[in-house]
């Protein structure tokens, strides 16, 4: 059994702020990651999903070390990568790599495709000859679809879709183990985010990444994904084997996300919905509920809920889920 | 069906074979863009060439003149302004000629513009992009340092400077230069706390991108915009501030002049002979709308409001 | 009498690269109650098609053609005369409710204005009213909330709140421009099942306006599918989701991922990017993109119709349809070689 690439152990994430007068200062704390962790095997993709405020994206930025954990360690082949110095992170940078989410947000505006693309090249090779660089850049942008010729243009001549491939290109140039991909195509029109989807898949197959692929909507992770884990404020509901998930979904939440998605199909998408499978909103993320934070929400939650916080545990089926009543729940789409 | 899958492989085909030979398309860079808005804009191009020909004038106007800027003309003291006899602007109480001295004036006065706002732009958006990109201790130190120089009180700063070293050309710029930067290091440090927080910044600290590189690279071209209308409108007031040393005697010697130090001999004699005022006022004061209208009409082409 | 009625609507903007056709001459009709849904991707003219309607076009742009709202025609009037039609009998919402909505005045304060101003209410009974609206969309403790600021709300609170202002004057047509992209999936759920609630409950017609077919396919009567300014498809919801004509719409259907389909193969695309509208290919607007392109397509396609209204202008057969124009004259020859 080969080791698993990335350790992620109980990560957490905690901002706080002050407010109140002068006399009275409070301190608020936001627990935007609580204790998350995971393992990710060499060329697995690992599907992420949950909704704004689940912490998701600040996970992302955790794990590669563009924010300070408050706790926990993330592994990479073995070494603790929150205990690493300021040096030999960037050096590590090579290996780890993300896509954003706002395709043209995340390019400099005043900058080439080619330049964008060239830049860790130049960060980490500077010896390297510009003719070199030009060769490579070239390469990358045929391998994510883009037309070489356009390397002296700049983002805002390009589409949404265009720019993400980018984006990728960028992400890719120092041939990364771990790619991040944090909401890749929410910004991109659905007939772009096959596109993007796919292309994805087909470097990772390609070039051999493991690959960790953040969403909000489970029906885009399901083609790229191997494993997903189901993200609700900071916490891990449930994570578990692609299809295991799709067909039988051992969390209410994760049921709840799956009803969500639309169905394009007018006669079924008319049928009478009876059926809450989510109640209220999402509560403030300052004073989440006591005991199971999902607790608030859940068609299905018993008195136990609101007292005990359920650990994620290991199913039969191999899920492993945080929920008191995952074993007598059917929750069979 | 094969054409059903991704735009990669359409594109590995045949037919777009030719597409990969192509030639590179040029790109059209945003400041292209603006510099083509800033066409459209008329008193901004007006403004524009009219500054150039003043330039040329006070550059080779002095040259071309048959009067040198200190030949006293006693045949034709504090004379008004007349063709016939060579004077076009008139002369000054000890017979030298206006023209030949406004233009010559001009000289100093834009110099001084032009080389103290160059000084404080550097040492602004330096100061101030790393006061904003690194934050925190740095940042609160760096700006307090601002705040104690800006509150020196610029006269007792420029007598005593004028005391220690006399009275040289040099340090006019100094003076001016040494104040200026102050508003630009504020400027530019209130951009860089909101372009830090980008996501193309993001991305390029995610690629490990030194902090020296990404200030040069990603921060400073980014904020070139704000900086250039800033420019365009500080040249007027340094030039303004020369004038006003130099009008209560603190700025350039003679027999050196500046339009400052014209405008306040012709102050002295305004009465009995206004050409000496009114020559070096409208130059001075044409500069100033043509540098504000330039700083305005960059203001409106960087800031687009009618993009679809 | 149709409620609304768009004919030969033309939208361009004038840009220092060229005139840009956002929209290249559409029709449709709305009548009272009906839901109609107008998808495409970014770039196809979907918005600019509304906001010419609206009167909110940004300054270049030049819309003609008519838009006949009871008979009126909305092209033609004055920005005083579209005042009071706007807000009362066309409502609007938007894509991002954040930036809809002012940041600085309270949601009572936002609401009651527009009633106050369209139908002449006194303050506390345009409270009252408002109180009902944001009860109507499912706000939670509508009496306390409505005094908060748009920022205490959530994303999907604040789209109701849209929902339920754009509701006060009971308008006859309401537009909702891609009204759940910017949310999450469950508000996203939640927001489709309200309109959905709402077209039951009310004889407002409506407009949405989206990319994602998904989101329309439970809450419309009809589709109209844009591409590059103009109308390739339109017809009713089944013909649109099960009879399929338009290689773009296939597409489109097709790029959807599904829960209840297969995962293992690669997404369905469509290759290429949404068209440069200053370089548009020749004849069939959609040809460098369509797998079944063919010489034929360098002519303008045939507009083909069947007995429901179903159409779509490509050069590929209808079943049971007939050419109701065929700009180049060549649609039989076509149709025999060609079989989708």
């Amino acid at each position: 059994m080969t080791e698993p690439v990335l350790r992620v152990q109980d990560l957490a994430v905690y901002f706080s702020s002050r407010t109140g007068s002068l006399f009275r200062r409070e301190q608020r704390v936001l627990r935007a990651v609580d204790g998350i962790s995971f393992d990710l095997n060499p060329g697995e993709t690992l599907g992420i999903v949950g909704e704004s405020g689940s912490g998701k994206s600040t996970l992302a930025r955790a794990i590669l070390g563009l924010l300070s954990p408050n706790r926990g360690r993330v592994l990479w082949m073995g070494e603790d990568l929150t205990r690493l110095e300021a040096e030999p992170m960037r050096q590590k940078r090579k290996e780890l790599q993300i896509v954003f989410q706002d395709p043209v947000a995340s390019l400099n505006p005043r900058m080439t495709a080619g330049t964008i693309i060239a830049e860790p090249l130049w960060t980490f090779y500077p010896q390297m000859e510009s003719l070199q660089v030009e060769e490579r850049t070239r390469g990358m942008m045929k391998m994510v679809g883009l037309l070489p010729n356009q390397i002296n243009r700049y983002p805002h001549e390009f589409s949404g879709g265009q720019c993400q491939r980018i984006g990728i290109a960028r992400s890719l140039v120092l041939n990364p183990k771990l790619l991040i991909c944090d909401e890749p195509v929410s910004a991109l029109d659905v007939s772009i985010q096959a596109q993007i989807i796919n292309l994805l898949r087909d470097l990772q197959k390609k070039l051999g990444l493991a690959l960790i692929f953040v969403a909000h909507d489970l029906s885009i992770v399901r083609h790229i994904s191997d494993r997903v884990m189901v993200m609700y404020m900071g916490r891990s509901m449930e994570v578990a084997e692609k299809t295991a998930l799709y067909r039988r979904p051992l969390h209410p939440y994760s049921r709840a996300l799956m009803k969500s998605v639309l169905i394009p199909d007018p006669v079924r998408a008319r049928e009478v919905k009876q059926e809450v499978w989510l109640k209220g909103d999402m509560p403030s993320p300052f004073s989440p509920p006591r005991g199971c934070i999902f607790h608030s929400r859940c068609p299905y939650q018993v008195p136990r809920c609101q007292a005990d916080v359920p650990a994620l545990r290991r199913m039969e089926n191999g899920n492993w889920v945080a929920c008191h009543r995952a074993e007598e729940l059917d929750l069979s789409i | 069906m094969a054409r059903m899958k991704m735009a990669g492989d359409a594109l590995a085909n045949d037919p777009f074979a030719a597409a990969f030979a192509a030639q590179d398309v040029q790109g059209r860079s945003l400041w292209i863009d603006a510099w083509h808005r800033l066409l459209k804009n008329r008193a901004a191009v007006a403004s524009g060439i009219t500054m150039f020909l003043m330039i040329l004038a006070v550059v080779f106007g002095p040259m071309l003149s048959p009067w040198a800027p200190d030949f006293t003309d006693w045949d034709h003291t504090a004379s008004p302004p007349s063709l016939v006899n060579g004077h076009w602007f008139g002369t000054d109480a000890v017979g030298r000629d206006i023209l030949v001295r406004t233009l010559e004036g001009g000289r100093i006065s834009l110099l001084v513009g032009l080389v103290a706002t160059l000084v404080s732009l550097v040492i602004g958006v330096s100061y101030g992009s790393v006061a904003g990109y690194y934050g925190g201790v740095t940042d609160r130190m760096m700006m307090r340092i601002v705040d104690i120089i800006y509150a020196l009180p610029f006269m007792f700063f420029v007598i005593l400077l004028m005391v220690v070293f006399g009275r040289h050309i040099i340090l006019i710029f100094v003076a001016i230069g040494a104040v200026n930067w102050l508003d630009m290091a504020r400027i530019v440090r209130g951009q860089t706390l909101g372009l830090k927080n980008t996501e193309f910044v993001e991305a390029a600290q995610a690629c490990g991108v030194s902090d020296k590189a990404i200030i040069v690279r990603h921060i400073v071209p980014n904020l070139l915009g704000v900086v250039m209308v800033y420019v365009t409108l500080t040249i007027p007031h340094v030039i303004l501030v020369e004038s006003f040393l130099s009008f209560l005697g603190l700025g350039v010697q003679e027999p050196m002049s500046s339009w400052g130090a014209l405008v306040n001999d012709g102050a002295q004699d305004m009465e009995s002979s206004p050409w000496t005022l009114i020559f070096p006022a409208t130059f001075l004061a044409a500069t100033l709308y043509c540098f504000n209208y330039i700083g305005d009409g960059m203001r409106d082409a960087l800031d687009p409001k009618d993009r679809v | 009498m149709f409620l609304l009625e768009v004919k030969n609507l033309q939208v361009s903007f004038a840009t220092p690269e060229g005139e840009v056709h956002a929209v290249n001459g559409i029709d449709f009709a709305v009548s009272a109650g009906e839901t109609l849904a107008i998808v495409g991707e970014s770039g196809s003219g979907k918005s600019q098609l509304v906001m010419a309607i609206m009167g909110l076009l940004a300054q270049n742009g030049r819309a003609s053609g008519q838009a006949l709202f009871k008979g009126e025609d909305l092209l033609q009037k004055t920005p005083r005369e579209l005042n009071k039609v706007r807000g009362s009998q066309i409502a609007m919402i938007f894509q991002d409710p954040m930036t809809s909505l002012n940041p600085y005045l309270t949601v009572e304060q936002q609401m009651t204005e527009v009633v106050m101003y369209h139908q002449k209410l006194g303050r506390r009974e345009a409270l009252e009213h408002a109180v009902e609206m944001l009860r109507a969309v499912r706000i939670p403790d509508a009496e306390e909330r409505i005094h908060q600021y748009p920022h205490e709300y959530s994303g999907g609170m604040r789209q109701r709140v849209m929902i339920a202002m754009s509701l006060l004057c009971e308008p006859d047509l309401l537009i909702a421009d891609e009204p759940t992209t910017a949310l999450d999936v469950t508000v996203q759920a939640q927001i489709t099942n309200l309109i959905g609630e709402l077209r039951k409950k009310t004889r407002m017609a409506m407009i949405l306006i989206t990319h994602d077919l998904a989101v329309v396919a439970g809450i419309s009567d009809r589709i109209l599918v844009m591409y590059a300014g103009q109308m390739v498809e339109s017809g009713t919801v089944e013909d649109i989701f099960y009879r399929a004509h338009h290689p773009y719409t296939r597409g489109l259907l097709a790029s959807v991922p599904r829960l209840d389909r297969d995962a293992s193969d690669d997404l369905q695309t469509i290759p290429g990017n949404p068209p440069n509208l200053l370089a548009l290919p020749g004849g069939c607007c959609f040809r460098d993109r369509c797998a079944q392109a063919q010489e034929i397509c360098s002519q303008p396609p045939p507009m083909w119709r069947d007995e429901r209204g179903h159409r779509s202008r490509c050069v590929l057969e209808m079943p049971d349809g007939r050419v109701e124009n065929d700009p180049a004259g060549e649609a039989g020859s076509a149709a025999e070689e060609s079989a989708p």
